[in-house]
């Protein structure tokens, strides 16, 4: 098991803001909590798990994976054995080393998914495009998966 | 964290927009706070950022995306990002400033000048 240090969402207050946000927090954790809990209890123990959607039609599969703020050489596609693997690390910039926290909720760090495939695809016409933050990867059906009409001849 | 908020329509029907909340990061340094928020999937043309009164509104709208095919996994969430904060009055509004890069908002709120520290010079 991979041990990442759990970044505490609230280390501190915005100053003179705390009480809103918490009463707002402390409100919301009473009817939507269970899910958002779970969430945090997954990177706790896995790191980041960036959120995955993932298509199909009769020619092409397509995947969308959220990875926000990231930089093109930090993410890694790959396909193996037909499964499609993404990872990659999101860098802290230290850009503001002198300054003081008030919250720290995003992640930085490494992090993998990988799925199965559900069709074999043309491994060398596969494209993946990054922008505003999610990496769409467009891999097209290899021509023995695509499904084909046959007519049926009348004779 | 999610949250809903009534939103009227043209035709005066009510319809309900859907929110969760970004991740932020917030820092402070001796010239302002700097705030960068999660947003993936949000474009310049989806942003709105608001100052009213002591309180900053930031909501972020995700760009429709044409889905192609079946859905097999769907773990995005659809809903836009919106989130509330307080301003510090040390904050002067009139210079905050945004830009979003790849799906991160980063605010920069500086501090007005009379509340930064300065050195007087004695003649």
């Amino acid at each position: 098991m991979k041990l990442t240090r759990w970044q505490r969402p609230e280390l501190s207050i915005w100053p003179g803001f705390g009480r809103l946000t918490n009463l707002r927090d402390e409100i919301d954790r009473l009817f939507e909590e269970p899910l958002a809990e779970l969430a945090r209890t997954s990177r706790l123990l896995s790191g980041w798990t960036p959120a995955l959607d993932l298509h199909e039609d009769k020619d092409h599969i397509t995947v969308k994976v959220e990875l926000p703020g990231m930089k093109r050489e930090d993410i890694e596609v790959s396909l193996h054995d037909g499964a499609l693997s993404i990872s990659g690390e999101r860098r802290n910039e230290q850009k503001f080393e002198d300054a003081q926290v008030y919250r720290a909720e995003r992640f930085f760090g490494r992090f993998q998914r990988i799925i199965a495939l559900p069709a074999p695809v043309a491994a060398d016409k596969i494209k993946a495009q990054y922008k505003e933050g999610v990496l769409t990867i467009t891999l097209p059906k290899a021509e023995e998966a695509k499904s084909k009409q046959i007519d049926v001849q009348v004779s | 964290m999610k949250a809903t908020l009534e939103n009227r329509t043209s035709n005066n029907q009510p319809a309900r927009e859907e929110f969760v909340a970004p991740e932020v990061n917030i820092f402070e340094t001796c010239d302002g706070y700097v705030l960068e928020a999660e947003m993936p999937g949000v474009g310049k043309d989806g942003l709105e950022i608001s100052v009213e009164g002591s309180e900053i509104t930031l909501v972020g709208r995700r760009a429709v995306e044409t889905a192609n095919g079946q859905a097999i996994f769907r773990e995005r969430q659809q809903a836009s990002y919106r989130r509330v904060f307080e301003l510090d009055p040390a904050i002067d509004t009139g210079k905050i400033s945004a830009k979003i890069q790849q799906g991160v908002l980063t605010l920069t709120l500086p501090k007005s000048e009379r509340v930064k520290p300065r050195k007087i010079t004695v003649d």
